[in-house]
């Protein structure tokens, strides 16, 4: 693939990646600025914000965006701006651990389901079938409704329905990987299936297991949202986007409507980006999976 | 045909005991508890036991004895148990909210469709033209729009601009058609937008494909028109996976059916659910969740089966 560039040290190897991103996908590489200006946004927004996350003015109710409050304050005199950045942190770490969770679970499950076939294969699938004819956003809801809603709950819920519905993807990247000439050598000179799986198969299913990451990101992050509109997420007061689009703040957005605009527009954008970023990312990476989707 | 057809109907057996392993233990063994719920509600506790409560509401067999009667119940009699605080038959509610989601359902398809396949076929055609290049960047924003956000929009602004806000009160199908189809319009629009993003990147990668195909060189050499080697020739074989792609979206429409009927109060199967989860009434939940499920599961068969009629080189073996 990198036929041209000559053998270099690790970090000229990141920014060359980098520079052909920007070359060859200029799309994904506006993802990418969009993805670290969020990424930066959530990590840095105890120093960023200008005003607490929960701290209450009454005497600044539902004030219009101004130079004091740039997206304005909602019904309880809430900076919308700070709650915004707050936000971001809430889906950062949402989004990368719920993702990061439900990769391994589809790595774990695909791998061994393609790696060994037969009844285990037969048995996994049958399960993940019956897992994947629930759509989503029901089992959540069933799930939290019972399990009560939390941060914790929420990450482990997504992680598990994401995870059990991409172990398919692995599962086909596994099998065509197993019947290369190269895994049937290291397996006749006597390597332990531990070692084939760890040093063979994995590596060379890294390209599918990091595009499967990417959009599972940008995935969770729309979910929970869509859970937190519905009361399903995590619980007020925590400032995830999803909930100040729903319960009490909805009834004001007739007065004030910029509440409902900020929220929705960083979900958009951030989305928007991860998604961009994940196609050119499976464009440059997997030529195999160039166009599907 | 038919071996074919009971295969499948077999192999769904599997697939559906799983199901049905599922929804049962997800709702069941993890502890919220409807008893203190009931008790804390109707202030029932000073008059009847807590053990004599689940005694009634048969909560204290083991789980396996409940597992069992629930699973023979809907196999034999069709019987999804009663809602544990109207005592209704969970089936009859189920059923009879159905065919809301249904409607909304295949009318947001019915604009995924008409949007995304047309954009679709000219992207391909004019691949990396302009007219492609707005259509992929409008299908990629629309994946990223949520549509709680949306039906929100829809709601709040018009009201601010115009004063005209959405009728509330649902009508259904039968008494007003019209004025019914008028009211499933935006939320059908809203879902059907979303959906079609994928849609339509599937028709144009699938029509890129096909056109590079001999068999539309020599429709193209024998003088047909454009119209008919598009349509005709490469549409038509390249609708295969796109068919396929409806079956795999209807966990997701079905989803974002809960969150529409949940802002445009649509008294389909989303709010049944939602009423039911926050009154932890287990028949309701666990009746919403399997049907669901089993709709997913016929919908993929009849997707399969479609095939034949598309592609007449697919037989059915």
């Amino acid at each position: 693939m990198s036929a041209t560039v000559i053998p270099a040290p690790r970090r000229s190897a990141f920014l060359a990646g980098l520079l052909r991103l920007i070359r060859e996908k200029p799309l994904g590489a506006i993802g990418l600025a969009i993805v670290l200006v969020f990424l930066f946004c959530g990590i840095f927004a105890d120093v960023l914000a200008p005003h607490g996350v929960n701290q209450i003015s009454p005497v600044n109710r539902l004030k219009p965006p101004s130079a004091r409050f740039w997206f304005g304050t909602d019904h309880l005199g809430r900076d919308m701006f700070s709650r915004i950045l707050y936000g971001a942190q809430l889906s950062v770490i949402i989004g990368l651990t719920a993702a990061s969770l439900a990769t391994f679970i589809s790595v774990t499950l695909g791998v061994v389901s393609g790696y060994f076939g037969g009844r285990i294969d037969m048995l996994i699938q049958r399960v993940v079938d019956a897992w994947m004819s629930f759509p989503e956003l029901i089992i959540l809801i069933v799930v939290v409704s019972v399990v009560g809603p939390g941060m914790l709950q929420v990450i482990g819920i997504l992680g598990l329905t994401f995870g059990i519905g991409g172990s398919r993807i692995i599962r086909g990247a596994v099998i065509s990987v197993r019947e290369n000439m190269y895994i049937h050598a290291t397996q006749s000179m006597g390597a332990s299936t531990t070692r084939v799986l760890l040093r063979h198969i994995l590596p060379n299913i890294m390209a599918p297991v990091l595009v499967l990451f990417s959009t599972r990101v940008g995935a969770v992050i729309l979910v929970e949202s869509g859970l937190s509109f519905l009361g399903f997420g995590v619980p007020p007061p925590a400032p995830t986007w999803g909930g100040m689009l729903s319960g009490s703040g909805r009834t004001y957005m007739y007065l004030a409507p910029w509440l409902a605009l900020a929220p929705g527009l960083c979900l958009t954008m951030v989305v928007y980006g991860i998604n961009v970023l994940g196609d050119a990312l499976r464009d440059l990476l997997d030529p195999r999976m160039r166009g599907s989707r | 045909m038919r071996a074919y057809l009971v295969r499948r109907l077999l192999a769904l057996i599997p697939t559906l005991f799983f199901a049905s392993l599922i929804v049962f233990t997800t709702v069941r063994l993890i502890p919220g508890d409807i008893i203190d719920m009931m008790i804390a509600q109707n202030d029932i506790g000073s008059k009847v036991s807590r053990d004599a409560l689940e005694h009634a509401l048969g909560l204290d067999r083991p789980m396996l004895t409940q597992y069992l009667s629930w699973i023979g119940g809907i196999l034999l009699h069709g019987d999804f148990g009663n809602s544990l605080w109207q005592q209704n038959p969970v089936g009859e509610e189920v059923f009879s909210r159905l065919p809301v989601t249904f409607e909304l359902g295949i009318m947001a398809l019915a604009v995924a469709l008409t949007v995304a396949i047309p954009i679709g076929v000219i992207s391909a055609l004019r691949q990396d033209g302009l007219g492609d290049f707005l259509g992929r960047s409008f299908s990629i924003l629309m994946l990223a729009v949520p549509g709680f956000w949306m039906g929100t929009m829809v709601m709040v602004f018009p009201s601010i601009w115009w004063g005209i806000s959405p009728e509330v009160k649902f009508v259904p199908f039968h008494e007003d058609p019209i004025g019914n189809l008028i009211q499933l319009a935006i939320p059908a629009l809203i879902l059907g937008t979303s959906l079609s993003a994928v849609t339509m990147r599937m028709t144009r990668t699938m029509m890129l494909e096909v056109l590079r195909q001999d068999y539309i060189r020599t429709a193209w050499a024998k003088g047909q028109n454009e119209r008919g080697v598009v349509i005709r020739h490469a549409l038509r074989n390249a609708l295969i996976p796109v068919v396929t792609l409806i079956g795999l979206q209807a966990p997701i429409l079905i989803g974002g059916a809960v969150i529409m009927e949940q802002i445009f109060v649509i008294p389909g199967m989303g709010l049944l659910l939602l009423e039911a989860v926050s009154r932890r009434d287990y028949p309701v939940i666990t009746g919403v969740f399997l049907i669901v499920g089993v709709a997913v599961v016929v919908i993929n068969l009849l997707v399969d089966l479609s095939y034949g009629l598309l592609d007449p080189k697919v037989r059915f073996r």
